[in-house]
């Protein structure tokens, strides 16, 4: 009984968290894109603007769902829940701060902790790719469709980088829970910085890449080019249909970040300046955000920065590009790895 | 009720349910999604039986990837050109029933191998982890596991050696389209 108790108050938790995450990315992007353009960006709705992002979600409720008459309604209506609920599954093995004992029982910060959950996020975000292929193709119109088509070569060709990248991951880890990679990052260099992965500097750099292209993110976002398809797969969704689509990105970005602290930069790992050792778990989580943040961060800086790719040129980066680069790497890793474990083949 | 026959009973039925849309489904983007629905419920059956990792492997490759593949192919041949529902093969219906007859008695007889005479299959402990999976094939099924990364990238090669001959024939032809 407590078993479920302490899920449910989990999954609470972390769904409250991802949606209140989102009304501040939401701000947040709309904020230093502003600033990189020089603009103010909004600035009405609360301090800062801050409530823009509530008061725009208040819209969006209430605006209504129009439905095209070429739809194929039921697939219609599945799409934007299926891109909502990979999103939301992939957060649940992120841990997002140290277990702490509460009575007799070790509570980890994570809703649960997968034996395979660095595949289990894998196999989530390969899923990711039907609710844009499913609402390309419901939609019954030619820019959606073209939407699809182009997001499911780009979610495949990227996939097998990301795939690739996280073999080092897993072998240097020993492990595939993601509670266990950020375990195995606890060593420190100079006694106060921490050694996290980064050895697996050229890792972080593959998976980062194919990371964007995954979450449809500038300058990979070609399934939504507004120059060139109108609005991709979701042209023909408005109201509240639309707001599912748009959560899911910003969730996509925010679990992608969480997830690069997570397996290159030490999780929740981080210095606590001597402070009092039971307020240890607030400052872990606190570093946790952090640094989650400053991958947001530099998603929206990407996007303000790098204009978008042409459709060849994402494909030949991705097939010409980074697949080898990941392969290379593996191999010079594994190489490495081997005589560091066993020593030399002839000794 | 015990929690985990209700989920087995739910998941059977879907399994099924996507099947047997796939097979009568007009449209093929919706059998597509049928046979998404049956992959998917045959993950749960083996989260189901503690075999996670083979689980995770099959909404990977085959809800993943292979899934993806097929809709791309539909969307780019067109899902109006394949709606004739004639057959070209003349023999296609008999034979389609003697090859279903003859898994339907392998999985029977393998069903009843495994459960009426109740034989436990080789392996130790929890069997899908991780562990054991690399255990079993790195170690007692090395051989047949190099075997079949040859064949596969056999096939690859094959694939693509076949493709280039067709492209240099086709090009030297003259006519680029058929």
């Amino acid at each position: 009984m407590a078993l479920l108790v302490e899920a449910g108050i989990k999954v609470l938790v972390a769904f409250v968290l991802l949606l209140s995450t989102t009304v501040v990315l939401v701000w947040m992007e709309r904020k230093v894109v502003a600033g990189m353009q020089t603009r103010i960006g909004p600035d009405r709705a609360g301090p800062w603007g801050m409530l823009q992002t509530v008061a725009d979600g208040i819209k969006l409720m209430m605006k209504e769902s129009l439905t095209p008459r070429r739809v194929q309604f039921g697939l219609y209506i599945a799409a934007p829940v299926m891109a909502l609920v990979p999103a939301l599954l992939i957060f649940l093995v992120i841990p997002i701060g140290a277990p702490f004992q509460f009575g007799d029982r070790t509570i980890i910060l994570a809703v649960t902790d997968l034996n395979i959950g660095l595949l289990y996020v894998l196999a989530i975000s390969s899923i990711a790719v039907y609710s844009v292929v499913l609402a390309g193709w419901a939609s019954g119109s030619k820019y959606p469709l073209l939407g699809a088509v182009r997001a499911s070569a780009q979610m495949i060709s990227y996939e097998a980088a990301m795939g690739l990248s996280l073999v080092p991951v897993l072998m240097f880890a020993g492990s595939a829970s993601l509670t266990g990679i950020v375990a195995a990052q606890g060593g420190d260099l100079f006694g106060f910085l921490g050694t996290w992965n980064i050895v697996l500097f050229p890792s972080f750099v593959i998976f980062f890449i194919s990371g964007i292209a995954e979450t449809n993110r500038p300058p990979f976002d070609l399934v939504e080019a507004e120059s060139e398809i109108v609005g991709g797969y979701h042209t023909e969704y408005s109201g509240f249909r639309f707001a599912l689509f748009f959560l899911a990105e910003f969730i996509n970005m925010f679990n992608m970040s969480a997830l690069t602290v997570t397996l290159f930069f030490g999780g929740w790992m981080g210095p606590t300046f001597g402070l009092p050792e039971n307020i240890h778990w607030v400052i872990y989580i606190l570093w946790f955000f952090v640094k989650t943040f400053t991958f947001v961060f530099i998603f929206i800086w990407l996007r303000a920065a790098l204009p978008r790719l042409r459709y060849d040129q994402l494909m030949s980066f991705g097939w010409k590009r980074l697949i080898p680069a990941a392969l290379m790497w593996l191999t010079v890793f594994t190489v490495a790895l081997g005589y560091r474990t066993f020593g030399l083949p002839w000794s | 009720m015990d929690i985990r026959v209700i989920i087995f009973i739910v998941f059977a039925l879907a399994a099924v349910a996507g099947a047997i849309s796939m097979v009568l489904a007009r449209n093929p983007v919706h059998s597509a999604f049928g046979l998404l629905l049956t992959m998917f419920s045959i993950a749960v059956f083996y989260v189901m039986n503690g075999a996670h990792f083979v689980a995770a492997i099959q909404i990977m490759i085959y809800a993943g990837a292979v899934m993806t593949l097929f809709l791309f192919v539909i969307m780019f041949v067109g899902v109006d050109t394949s709606d004739e529902a004639e057959e070209h093969i003349p023999f296609q219906r008999p034979m389609a029933m003697i090859l279903g007859a003859g898994l339907l008695i392998l999985i029977v007889a393998s069903g009843i191998q495994a459960w009426v005479n109740s034989r436990a299959l080789t392996g130790r402990g929890s069997l899908g982890t991780i562990e054991n999976v690399s255990d079993e094939l790195f170690g007692t099924w090395l051989l047949p596991f190099e075997a079949t990364m040859f064949l596969l990238a056999i096939a690859a090669v094959g694939t693509i050696a076949l493709a280039q001959f067709a492209f240099t024939l086709r090009s030297t032809d003259g006519s680029d389209d058929e």
